[in-house]
């Protein structure tokens, strides 16, 4: 449905996008992660015809971006990251109006809101003043205002933005309801929230993309074949951190690292192939030292993620793990 | 048309439901009032059509700085609330999107205009004018605010703040006028004449105010809303490729 070729996205002499190339195929749920300033929404607005490349080609259902997006346009839903909502109008006469700028005739319009305001979860608010809405209640009226028109393609930037708990879940369940009607792309810098909605996942790093595949896929590159991916554990030991680190030295293990935790205590992080973690906690035994705590770290996907984005930057992967070897300093420690 | 009409339509509403149409009413019918009272009856006792003459000076001016203030809720102020990303993916030309912004305004500008009727037909009434002097006085008012509107909803397209619209659709029609028709008064051909040629009230306006319609201010004005708009298109598209 969407192919993009060799695109590159300049602002003034800075790029946001650099010679970006995948395809996107019909009914697909494909999730955009990167860190802020990856240029994931830069991608979503040269996808949404919002913005046009400075190099290379798009084409949406064999449609050129920059030869015809008026007709892109009419295929695409686009939620930016705020809103695009008039918060003096109320929530029916806004969606009635986001319609008919999206090209549905008056009656389709009527027959249309109904579905709107059920999938987007608007009853209780249809006749408010959007400006009276809670944050939740407008991400809602933007998700319905995107997919009032039908489009073949949804693209959601960072939807869950400023969300709290109970709204991300209902965010994510609405936008799971939506797979199967949309060709849906959303980006996130949240690795488990995109990891849970998305089918594919396109890493971004720098305006490249630097990983693409299902959440395994994109695990099993930190893992050795077989092994059944990376683990990451952390420990807090009683003890010193030469000893711990000689202690926790496995055959398994890629990498440790150890820092300060307190008097007489060390912080401790530890990845390896497979599920180590008894095997971990033994050895803290048999040398002698205290096994104050013992947990799964990151997940494999957040590890691939902080990697990949190193390995793109020609760095190796725990040189900034290093750099800043506590993870919870005191609050004085962690002023510049 | 259809896109430019829907969003005119929004906007327009959005006068009536928003603080600031009604501020702009107040302060627009307020000055004229005053101006009136104080420029054109004056103390003296006038002829009425030297009375309704001035009253459409100043009607004019109060025109200005209605176009001027109304500049504010253009294209920048969409821009300003993030609404320009919902008109500018959607399936509508550039050109409707600011033929509707301009539209809106205009159509407000022009209720403002009527809101002074009363004014004009007290002198109707009480003094001895045509209806044509009156037709040509609200042709010159609508044309000029039309001319203010296009020059504001460019000045809106370039500066992503309201207020900021403000000040450069002021600074854009004071450098038409009166600075443009006073350097003209001083300069030697064939920069003064040119100069003073551009100017919106000071030239192209006093022959309505006098009760003609010349088909030169007319084209005049016209000119000024078509490149202004066109103008603004241009900087939207412009703005994609940014």
């Amino acid at each position: 449905m969407i192919v993009v070729d060799r695109v590159s996205k300049y602002y003034g002499s800075t790029a946001a996008v650099r010679a970006l190339d995948f395809r996107i195929d019909e009914g697909e749920c494909v999730g955009f992660l990167g860190l802020n300033g990856a240029g994931k929404s830069t991608t979503l607005r040269l996808l949404s015809c919002l913005s046009m490349p400075t190099s290379g080609r798009i084409t949406v259902r064999g449609l050129d971006a920059q030869i015809e997006p008026h007709a892109i346009r009419r295929l695409v839903g686009y939620l930016p990251d705020a809103p695009p909502v008039y918060p003096e109008m109320r929530v029916e006469p806004f969606l009635r109006f986001a319609g008919r700028l999206r090209g549905l005739g008056r009656a389709e319009v009527a027959r249309r809101l109904p579905e709107v305001v059920e999938a987007a979860g608007l009853e209780a608010v249809v006749d408010q003043p959007i400006g009276t809405l809670s944050h939740g209640y407008r991400q809602r009226v933007g998700i319905a205002q995107a997919i009032v028109h039908r489009p073949a393609l949804l693209i959601l930037d960072e939807p869950i933005q400023g969300l709290d708990p109970v709204q991300i879940v209902e965010m994510r369940e609405r936008i799971r309801a939506l797979r199967g009607a949309h060709t849906i792309l959303l980006s996130s810098h949240i690795l488990s929230e995109i990891a849970r909605t998305c089918d594919r996942l396109l890493m971004m790093h720098r305006g490249r993309i630097v990983a693409e595949g299902t959440e395994e896929e994109l695990s099993a590159r930190l893992g050795e074949p077989g092994a059944g991916g990376a683990m990451v554990v952390e420990l807090e030991v009683r003890g010193e951190a030469e000893a711990t680190r000689r202690a926790l030295a496995h055959e398994d293990a890629e990498a440790i690292e150890v820092w300060p935790g307190g008097p007489g205590w060390v912080r401790a992080r530890v990845r390896c192939r497979g599920d180590r973690r008894e095997a971990l906690a033994a050895a803290v035994v048999r040398a002698g030292l205290g096994l104050r705590a013992l947990r799964r770290g990151s997940s494999a996907l957040e590890d691939a993620f902080v990697r990949l984005g190193r390995e793109a930057d020609g760095r190796p992967a725990d040189e900034e793990r290093e750099a800043e070897p506590n993870d919870d300093p005191e609050p004085d420690e962690r002023a510049p | 048309m259809r896109g430019a009409l829907l969003i005119a339509g929004r906007e327009l509403a959005s006068y009536a439901r928003t603080p600031s149409g009604y501020v702009v009413a107040a302060v627009v019918l307020g000055l004229d009032g005053l101006l009136f009272n104080g420029f054109a009856l004056g103390a003296e006792a006038r002829p009425s059509a030297e009375v309704l003459s001035l009253f459409f000076y100043v009607g004019g001016v109060g025109t200005m700085v209605a176009g001027i203030l109304l500049s504010m809720r253009l294209l920048a102020e969409e821009h300003a609330q993030g609404t320009d990303v919902l008109l500018l993916t959607s399936p509508v030309r550039e050109h409707e999107i600011v033929l509707g912004k301009f539209l809106a305004s205009f159509a407000f500008l022009a209720v403002l205009a009527l809101l002074t009727f009363h004014l004009a037909t007290l002198v109707f009434v009480h003094g001895k004018v045509s209806l044509g002097h009156l037709a040509a006085g609200y042709l010159g008012m609508l044309l000029l605010g039309a001319s203010t509107l296009a020059l504001g909803t460019f000045a809106s397209a370039l500066t992503p703040h309201p207020f900021s619209t403000v000040l450069l659709t002021a600074a854009l029609v004071g450098a038409l006028d009166p600075a443009a028709y006073l350097i003209g008064q001083v300069a030697d051909p064939p920069v003064g004449p040119v100069l003073g040629y551009l100017a919106l009230h000071s030239t192209h306006f006093g022959s309505f105010q006098r009760g003609l319609v010349r088909l030169s201010d007319v084209v005049f004005h016209a000119s000024v809303v078509y490149l202004a708009l066109l103008a603004a298109t241009r900087v939207l598209e412009a703005r994609r490729w940014r």
